[in-house]
């Protein structure tokens, strides 16, 4: 048996959470998330402001703070903190952590070779609108192929204290310690498929042992000292999802159904680069406070192709606020926005789309909130987007004035005009798996 | 008689790119078939109204009691594109826990 934790579901997780995961029991290795679809773009830009950037900042430190300790544990780390620049993450974890040994997977980053597959002939089409990549070829930020878990296997067997991948897939940072520890190969789809589901079980950390719960939520114990996950895998594919003893949280099988339905599509085809996961064939069975057994697990074989997430600019937007008070506060936002839009259309501005909400009253829930007639506070919430940066910019400054010159009891104006930002969007893709190559460097 | 869909269900919600993903689980297994029966892919699309603009699909798995739908050009545009509160459809699922449905006598106890 294996024991397999994640310490992070996202970038900008609890910096705590991989520190207790080593320091507070036993683990073997310590998966740490970064990546979420939109995570790729902004790392992109910040590569562009900087080019010894574009990974997820806090690894480095993080590492360094855990170095001694996995050291004496021999916990490895494994991480897909490497963003759009592993090389760059590696060696600033070097820097602060000498003694480690650091592997990175390479190959994901295909950014140079777009033209190159668009000379073959891959039109690249997005997976959503179907349309070919050439639409926006002269926006494209950075293109990588999600990987799966072998490339980060052959990485685990350099003996590395850490790896680092750049776009790997989530759940691969859990199945590929079992690939590289029980030997599993690719044909063993069945078993392929429940390390895949392991990692989804654990890949947003405490999702899955009582965070973001409605099971029961306020009795959930020690919210504060939330236990992150551990997956304890057996070579024969099954495993038990739990968390370290006297931690917060719990786990049980509704608290893993949350996670296991979360961000799930077609669930008898979730498709990884490593194999094809049935949800349909899983099977939960509480086994003890805090413990989950999952058995049963049937996948099929790994698809032809391999998923493209690519980044492009797609124009500007801001979002500005103000708050108005009772009496009528819904009716006061409600003309000042008909106010904002009448002055916009005034200068001539328009804008791909113009979004209003009553923040307090339908920002969530839309037309299913419940009736609120009379509530003392609204925030009014508008945003714009337009591929004309000075329109945007020009929008920023309609808001503020009507403190003065719009409805009564307009307040929260305090933070002034809102940002302009740039919006890096996403665009998903299929290309043929045998045009990308991946290798393993170990840095020095 | 009809009851909100948090007397026999919980869920959670998540985004892929303008793609919204709520997941339906039945509080005791046998009672999937209600879920079934009475969350139709229709009765969720009129539920968000406006918020969603594009069809929304259904998949069963009756192994864990639960329904997940997809809800297709949900989210704004997704990601970074889109200008609401809400981007990443995260309250999606408490949302549909408001849905009406039907329940018969013997159901309720």
């Amino acid at each position: 048996m294996i024991r397999i934790a994640n310490g992070q579901g996202f970038w900008g997780d609890w910096l705590e959470a991989p520190v207790r995961l080593v320091e507070q029991g036993p683990i073997d290795y310590l998966a740490l998330d970064y990546l979420a679809e939109i995570t790729m773009s902004i790392l992109q830009k910040q590569k562009q402001d900087d080019p010894k950037l574009g990974y997820a900042r806090d690894f480095p430190p993080l590492v360094a703070r855990i170095a001694g300790k996995i050291r004496e544990r021999g916990v490895k780390v494994i991480a897909n903190a490497g963003g759009v620049n592993p090389v760059a993450c590696a060696r600033e974890v070097l820097r602060l952590a000498p003694a480690l040994k650091v592997a990175v997977v390479l190959g994901d980053d295909v950014f140079a070779r777009l033209d190159e597959f668009l000379s073959k002939g891959y039109e690249m089409r997005d997976m959503d609108t179907g349309e070919p990549l050439s639409k926006i070829r002269d926006r494209i930020l950075s293109a990588n192929a999600y990987i799966g878990a072998f490339p980060l296997a052959e990485a685990l067997a350099t003996g590395a204290d850490v790896v680092i991948a750049g776009r790997s897939t989530d759940t691969a940072l859990t199945l590929a310690p079992l690939v590289h520890r029980f030997g599993w190969q690719p044909a063993d789809f069945d078993l392929l498929a429940a390390g895949t589901i392991a990692g989804h079980i654990i890949e947003c950390g405490a999702q899955t042992t009582g965070g973001n719960c409605q099971v029961d939520w306020q009795t959930i114990p020690d919210m504060a000292n939330i236990g992150y996950p551990i997956v304890e895998a057996e070579p024969d594919g099954s495993f038990a999802i739990t968390k370290h003893p006297h931690t917060g949280g719990r786990v049980n099988t509704h608290v893993v159904k949350e996670q296991l339905l979360y961000e799930l599509g077609e669930p008898k085809n979730y498709i990884t680069p490593d194999c094809v996961a049935d949800f349909t064939s899983i099977r939960l069975a509480d086994n003890g406070p805090d413990r989950v057994r999952v058995t049963g697990i049937r996948g099929g074989p790994r698809p032809p192709s391999l998923k493209l997430s690519i980044s492009y600019t797609a124009g500007w937007k801001a979002i500005g606020t103000l708050v108005y008070s009772w009496p009528q506060a819904l009716a006061k936002a409600q003309a000042a926005d008909r106010i904002v839009r009448e002055r916009l259309n005034h200068i001539g501005l328009s804008f791909d789309e113009i979004y209003t909400e009553y923040f307090g009253l339908n920002a969530c829930l839309g037309p299913a909130a419940p009736p609120n007639p009379d509530p003392p506070e609204v925030q009014l919430r508008i945003g714009v987007r337009g591929s004309d940066r000075k329109a945007v910019d020009r929008f920023t400054r309609e808001l503020v004035p009507l403190v003065l010159n719009g409805p009564p009891g307009a307040t929260g104006y305090g933070e002034g005009r809102p940002a302009v930002r740039e919006i890096v969007a996403y665009w998903s893709a299929l290309i043929p798996r045998e045009v990308i190559a991946t290798r393993v460097e170990v840095v020095s | 008689m009809k009851v909100p869909l948090s007397r026999i269900a919980h869920t959670r919600s998540g985004d892929k790119g303008d793609t919204c993903n709520i997941g339906v689980i039945a509080w005791d297994q046998r009672h999937f078939p209600i879920l079934v029966r009475e969350l139709t892919t229709e009765r969720v699309k009129r539920h968000f109204g406006s918020l969603v603009e594009g069809s929304v699909e259904r998949y069963e798995l009756p192994n864990l009691g639960a329904l997940n739908f997809l809800l297709h050009r949900a989210l704004g545009g997704g990601g970074t594109v889109s200008l609401r509160t809400d981007a990443q459809g995260k309250t999606f699922g408490a949302a549909l826990l408001s849905l009406e449905i039907e329940l018969t006598p013997e159901e309720l106890l």
